[in-house]
């Protein structure tokens, strides 16, 4: 489990490894204060739809699950966004109702998560693991948190250099999103030198 | 005229990726080779089409509050039909494509030009706004995986262009780092020739 965690957190990174959630990840890393708000929304989201989405594929999709000869996988893209969603949508009405602060520092974040790519990829990716590395719920929730750890990890940093870059001299044509695609290439080789880590 | 404009604006001057930076997130892990890029953004241009084709004509009987958890079925349900085409047709790219075809669902391309265009415009200019914006995406898509591809093992759709002449390919190439920094590349030449775009 241990090695689960390390392995989604830093040598199968979101962002620097697969991509995922790269639209929010450059639209929203212009401050540490509101990346460390995203991160945090998009890692709850992450611990609690993944655990979700594994039983739902265990006892509904996964092939005779429900009963000899019914494969229902072919659904799961739409069940899985339909879950995502509506799981949202669900935090986002409790937060409003019992914590009108929290709701008014998370509250602008918690709809673009719904289409946040990690997210959803988070989901995809645990469903091609069950069997090898995933194989309970516990694993799933190991899973989901060290993605979403990943994730928060990967933006925060991304905002720090993008606020220490303001005072330098990048070319015109460069600033803005073309200065942090370089820098996150160059922060993604800096994690390849995690691979091959065993617990 | 205007659906002329439509249709060329997002393939250079307003591209969906390297102007609005929308989409990246699938978008980079399937540049390793031109094959499935090209496979890729076939799809998502598929899926973008229909679902603002789909999305412009119930735009007048659909009430704004259910509005997006409309536009994720309709979208979930193309990409559905294209991942068990892809699955009967091409079962090769679709095993390297693997959950990057799910992820079509969340590429804000496609949620975008529903939400921007096809809920205020007539069926037919959404449906050539979606085919524009599919075909911008998949342009990107190519230029990064050709560049990826020719340097980092030495060909083009599997076939062999530089090791005949002794090149030894970068393997570096093939990292996912890489195509962050062709992308960046990208928009640094595309932003050096359109300098309205260049930020202050």
């Amino acid at each position: 489990m241990l090695n689960l965690f390390i392995n989604s957190v830093f040598i199968e990174n979101m962002v620097f490894a697969y991509f995922f959630g790269m639209c929010s990840y450059i639209a929203v890393s212009k401050s540490v204060k509101t990346a460390l708000g995203l991160g945090a929304a998009v890692t709850f989201v992450q611990v609690m739809t993944v655990p979700l989405n594994y039983l739902l594929n265990e006892y509904v999709l996964a092939p005779n699950a429900l009963g000899e000869g019914i494969d229902l996988s072919f659904l799961s893209f739409i069940l899985f966004i339909a879950v995502i969603a509506a799981f949202v949508q669900l935090v986002e009405m409790v937060v409003e109702k019992f914590s009108p602060s929290l709701y008014n520092q998370l509250g602008i974040f918690l709809p673009l998560i719904a289409v946040n790519c990690a997210i959803m990829g988070g989901s995809l990716f645990m469903q091609q693991m069950v069997g090898t590395e995933i194989n309970s719920v516990g694993d799933s929730i190991v899973y989901g948190l060290g993605s979403g750890i990943g994730w928060w990890l990967a933006i925060v940093m991304m905002a720090a250099i993008r606020e220490k870059i303001e005072y330098s001299h990048v070319p015109a044509a460069m600033k803005g999103p073309g200065i942090a695609f370089i820098i996150t290439g160059l922060m993604g080789m800096a994690f390849m030198i995690f691979s091959g880590i065993q617990l | 005229m205007k659906l002329s404009k439509n249709f060329t604006n997002p393939l250079a001057a307003n591209n969906p990726v390297i102007v609005q930076i929308l989409g990246i997130c699938s978008a980079l892990a399937v540049t390793v080779k031109l094959e499935p890029a090209l496979v890729m953004g076939l799809s998502v241009t598929f899926v973008c089409a229909f679902s603002n084709l789909i999305m412009s004509l119930l735009r007048k009987g659909l009430p704004s509050r259910i509005r997006i958890i409309v536009q994720l079925v309709v979208i979930a349900t193309l990409v559905i039909v294209v991942d068990q085409f892809l699955r009967a047709y091409m079962y090769e790219v679709s095993k390297q494509l693997s959950v990057y075809v799910g992820l079509i669902i969340t590429n804000c391309i496609v949620m975008g030009r529903v939400e921007a265009f096809a809920l205020g415009n007539k069926p037919w200019d959404s449906f050539v706004d979606g085919v524009a914006n599919g075909l911008g995406y998949a342009f990107i898509l190519v230029l990064v995986a050709f560049f990826r591809e020719l340097l980092g093992s030495g060909t083009l759709f599997g076939i062999d262009i530089l090791n005949r002449f002794g090149y030894v390919g970068n393997s570096l190439m093939l990292f996912p780092p890489m195509a962050l920094i062709i992308i960046g590349c990208i928009i640094w030449v595309h932003r050096s020739l359109n300098k309205d775009l260049q930020e202050k």
